[in-house]
């Protein structure tokens, strides 16, 4: 029983960070269509920037956080004008090679600065054990769970309730209808980034601070993946389930199955669904009216 | 309020759809825009309206001026927010929104923080709409779907407000319903409205202004009374010859030729 809190408490932690990172990833593929394959990058660079500030800059991490964001939402912004701009307009195929040869840039420009072995990150929030019903845990790994959720919940809201958010789902649905009311979609696009940079680099950086930072934080994106999938490529509460879903399921099978079975499993649930769920759990069909 | 003057509308650099149309559009008026398929009428509305541009068109000469102001090839956000809303054709409501996220996405360019009270009054329009605020738009019927896309356009609160063919793939009785409260937006709120439509008699008879449309320009102007008496328009557009008589091809002939002069 302890075995399966401790399991559940972990799962948690990779869950909601993952579901950060897929939120922008959605975001993006729902308001244009393209799929992001920078999206891990993104996470990475997050993650380096915390360090800078906080580990090399030593400013507080209240700081650094907010100059993480900052810097996140000004890279989402570049990226949409110089990289993606440009390619409006062109096959979505080619776009989205244009994100493939994004996240090498990305990662090359990385390690460029901050070279390519692993760093022990600063951590700004202490590990010290809990108890929680008999399970230990990290206290990082239990602020990871409740910064990711309140994020998520602030993001939901936005999306539902704001008018910011609802021209979003409106470029989404019909950009040229979109555009007859006056919603600006090269904005909507920028907003679209510069959210999925943000919420990326906050993955990152409480991913960083409980494993350390180094080029291999970037694998976080692939394992995205299973979790939009799952989810439904264009749903934002897809994304958030799909990654508690998966990041619960790696750490079950981790710890119930064996080590190494838990890196696959994720992409085996992937294949079953595809096969009885397309669309994946959330997913929007298309609405036809007969 | 709006006036055309002799614009030309350029499609992919090549292909010429607008030559030299001209129009006015009267302050507080409905304005009906006639014409058959492919005259133009909804490319005139999108040179307006500025969407154009993301379909490669563009306003190559001529001006358009609303209040005073040249809008040719200015952004689609920058005219809505001067006053004009372009209905599109075919409804165009966000499928996956519901009824209400979609009101409030019309009222995207307001200023005010609290839309609440316009989405009421759209609802004293429409009061079917209300009973639908949380369904998501794309399982609305047709009809539905028009009250809401001119509810959104409501929720922008225009001075002028352009409606393309409001009447397309809708039931006889649904139209009467959403011409009638095209006429009383007009009437209670003072909105300049703009009409297109194939269906010349439904716009004859709401309209105070009339101007036909044949191969991007306009080939007649006037008052509906005016133009039901024309025996070009009674022929084209209103489907009435002399009672009783088949038409001949010699008649069909005559029909072609009469449309080349038109133009």
């Amino acid at each position: 029983m302890d075995l399966f809190i401790q399991l559940t408490l972990t799962g948690l932690t990779s869950g909601a960070i993952l579901a950060l990172a897929a939120l922008g990833f959605v975001l993006i593929y729902k308001s244009s269509d393209v799929i992001n394959f920078a999206q891990g990058e993104f996470l990475l660079i997050g993650a380096y920037v915390t360090y800078a500030m906080v580990g090399q800059l030593g400013l507080h991490w209240t700081i650094g956080m907010a100059l993480t964001v900052l810097v996140s939402v000004g890279l989402g912004v570049l990226v949409e004008r110089l990289v993606l701009r440009p390619m409006i307009g062109e096959p979505i195929i080619s776009v989205i090679m244009v994100t493939i040869g994004l996240s090498s840039l990305l990662k090359a420009i990385a390690s460029m600065i901050w070279g390519n072995t692993p760093q022990a990150f600063p951590p700004f929030i202490p590990s010290t054990p809990v108890k929680i019903l008999g399970a230990t845990i990290g206290q990082d790994r239990l602020w990871a769970i409740v910064v990711a959720f309140v994020l998520l919940g602030a993001f939901t809201f936005f999306f539902r309730r704001s008018r910011e958010g609802i021209a979003m789902r409106a470029v989404a649905d019909d950009q040229q209808a979109a555009l007859s009311m006056g919603i600006s979609v090269k904005k909507i696009f920028a907003w679209a980034w510069s959210i999925a940079a943000a919420t990326a680099a906050i993955g990152g950086a409480l991913v960083a601070n409980i494993v350390g930072v180094g080029p291999e934080l970037s694998h976080f994106g692939l394992r995205v993946f299973p979790v939009v999938i799952l989810g439904g490529l264009d749903s934002i509460p897809g994304a958030i389930i799909g990654g508690l879903i998966i990041g619960l399921l790696e750490q079950y099978t981790g710890g119930y199955l064996g080590n190494g079975l838990n890196q696959v499993l994720p992409f085996v649930a992937l294949i079953v669904i595809l096969m009885i769920r397309p669309t994946g759990l959330f997913g929007q069909e298309r609405i036809e009216r007969v | 309020m709006l006036t055309i003057n002799n614009i030309e509308v350029i499609y992919s650099d090549v292909i010429l759809v607008l030559k030299g149309m001209s129009m006015r559009v009267p302050q507080g008026k409905i304005t009906a825009l006639l014409g058959s398929n492919g005259a133009g009428k909804t490319t005139t509305l999108k040179a307006i309206s500025g969407l154009l541009k993301p379909e490669d068109g563009e306003v190559t000469d001529g001006a358009i001026e609303f209040m005073g102001k040249p809008i040719q090839n200015q952004d689609a956000a920058d005219i809505v927010r001067q006053g004009i809303f372009q209905v599109m054709e075919g409804r165009r409501v966000f499928v996956h929104l519901t009824v209400e996220e979609n009101l409030v996405a019309g009222g995207y360019t307001r200023k005010e923080l609290n839309l609440s009270r316009d989405i009421e009054k759209v609802y004293e329009y429409f009061p079917r709409l209300k009973e639908r605020r949380n369904q998501t738009a794309g399982h609305l019927s047709g009809g539905e779907q028009q009250m809401l896309a001119i509810g959104r356009a409501l929720m922008a609160k225009p001075n002028l407000m352009m409606l393309d063919e409001p009447s397309l793939g809708l039931a006889p009785l649904l139209v009467r319903e959403i011409f009638h409260i095209i006429k009383r937006i007009n009437e209670e709120s003072g909105t300049t409205i703009l009409l297109v439509e194939q269906n010349a008699n439904l716009a004859l008879g709401i309209a105070d202004e009339v101007y036909i449309m044949e191969n991007g320009r306009i080939v007649l102007e006037g008052r509906p009374e005016d133009l039901r008496e024309n025996a070009d328009v009674r022929e084209f557009y209103l489907g009435l010859t002399e009672v009783g008589q088949r038409k001949s091809y010699r008649e069909v002939k005559h029909y072609k030729r009469r449309k080349r002069w038109l133009s």
